[in-house]
């Protein structure tokens, strides 16, 4: 494709911090070379703006290669932008056009509060995490791989789950800010193999205790989350997580 | 685990809307294939049969009973998860996502069962509630259901009401009959695909049966 040169009108959402009072700013960016990252033309609109004596941009990013979840932009009312499967790092300026207007917004719920400008506090998928997305094993001298047979499909679906990234797109696009994309696919990978086998009841029950108490809301199906997710996390996997969540719940004896 | 704290968690929350959801779409099987009598076209004979028979059926009647309460418990479950629904975003997007990813019929739920309410309530203070009150709420005397909709159906605005809680009904269906079964924690792809296929079947089937019913009565096509 060939390489051109643009000029963008960027509205961004500007909030000095999480107490006060967000809202947008107009900046007009000029010679946006096409072969761009997304995040390069911030930090391209960054330098200028840090020239001017004016506060840069806050936005998270890290690896820049599209695997660590960090990067989190609402653009034009799309997370990570308008690509399929795709985060904002790996989103390329070629898909836009000289005179466009970018409305660029953080990922909006209660439950990811805005900590400056672009940037929010993700880390309640920390604590669900925390509250039982993991296996309890034995350290020590490793285990022999491949010790434990595991079924080819059950292998890949387990795989095709733990490709989540935790950047919390499925949080941004469902209209009830629901987690269970997220958490269903960190259950998942855990549940469908047998490592994962010892902890299963109290697993589902725990995190989904833990999504609760972080303010999410409920899935409703509507698959918004399955359209924005980078990683092409299916829904299916929510489906397992409300089976997994009711058969540990019906057989729990506790209270 | 206690069971209260099942039934208040998000999942469990679904598990109750996706079971009641599927216990009236039983209901309304049964409602349609009865009130299909009328189109034998008798005189009201074989759908006042009907009537009569799910009216003064000491079983039935307790049937209706747990109906009711299904009614209940989808309509209340439904209202509160919609609010808190809602809190979990104070400050909303400038653009919105819209149909990018959703169908809008999916992400209105709430708007579509408040229309269906709305019906509902007109709908049975037609049949139900006159009919049930001359029988004293127990086992008297039924009125003649079948004159009744012939008078109710002569008037436009309530054949156009009814119609209106049809279409709502067929799009409240279109998304909660497989979103139910998602719920309830189908994954298999093969049953989910038949589950899809009969979820749009039943939905455009069985309002447009309903749908037809006043419009029947009301273009004279049964007397």
């Amino acid at each position: 494709m060939e390489n051109y040169n643009m000029n963008l009108t960027l509205k961004v959402w500007r909030q000095k911090n999480s107490a006060e009072k967000g809202g947008f700013q107009t900046y007009q960016v000029k010679n946006v070379s096409s072969e761009m990252s997304f995040l390069e033309m911030i930090d391209v609109l960054n330098e200028d703006l840090i020239n001017e004596g004016k506060d840069p941009i806050a936005f998270d990013h890290d690896c820049r290669e599209g695997i660590c979840g960090m990067c989190s932009m609402y653009i034009n009312g799309r997370p990570h932008g308008p690509w399929q499967n795709n985060t904002v790092c790996q989103l390329h300026m070629r898909a836009y056009k000289d005179g466009d207007t970018i409305v660029v917004e953080p990922w909006r719920a209660n439950a990811f509060p805005v900590i400056k400008d672009l940037m929010v506090d993700r880390s309640a998928f920390d604590r669900i995490i925390q509250a039982g997305g993991y296996i309890s094993v034995n350290t020590g001298s490793p285990v022999d791989a491949n010790a434990i047979p595991i079924e080819k499909d059950k292998a890949d679906a387990a795989f095709a789950a733990a490709a989540c990234i935790g950047c919390g797109a499925c949080v941004a696009a469902c209209k009830n800010s629901s987690a269970m994309l997220f958490l269903s696919a960190k259950a998942s990978h855990l549940a469908l193999l047998p490592q994962g086998a010892p902890e299963r009841k109290s697993r589902a029950l725990a995190m989904v205790a833990q999504m609760d108490k972080e303010g999410f809301g409920s899935c409703t199906n509507t698959g918004a989350c399955e359209a924005v997710c980078p990683k092409g996390i299916s829904i299916e996997n929510i489906a397992r997580l409300n089976r997994e969540y009711m058969c540990a719940a019906a057989v729990s004896d506790k209270g | 685990m206690k069971w209260s704290e099942i039934f208040t968690s998000s999942v469990g929350k679904k598990w109750i809307i996706a079971l009641t959801g599927l216990f009236l779409i039983t209901f309304l099987i049964v409602h349609a294939g009865l009130n299909a009598c009328i189109w034998v076209n008798d005189g009201g004979t074989m759908f006042n049969a009907g009537a009569h028979f799910m009216g003064s059926t000491v079983v039935i009647r307790i049937v209706e009973v747990g109906l009711m309460l299904g009614f209940v418990l989808h309509i209340v479950q439904g209202i509160m998860l919609e609010i808190q629904n809602r809190r979990t975003r104070k400050i909303g997007y400038a653009v919105a996502m819209g149909n990018k990813g959703s169908k809008w019929y999916s992400r209105s739920m709430g708007l579509l069962g408040t229309l269906i309410l709305i019906f509902l309530v007109i709908h049975l203070s037609h049949f139900w509630i006159p009919n049930r009150s001359n029988q004293g709420w127990l086992l008297g005397e039924e009125i003649n259901l079948y004159e009744r909709m012939k008078i109710t159906f002569q008037e436009l605005w309530v054949v156009i009401v009814y119609v209106v809680g049809c279409i709502s009904l067929a799009w409240h269906l279109l998304h909660g009959f497989q979103s139910a079964f998602r719920t309830i924690g189908v994954t298999n792809k093969k049953y989910l695909k038949m589950l899809n296929a009969l979820g749009t079947g039943f939905s455009i089937i069985v309002p447009f049966v309903f749908a037809l019913m006043p419009i029947s009565f009301y273009l004279g096509w049964i007397k």
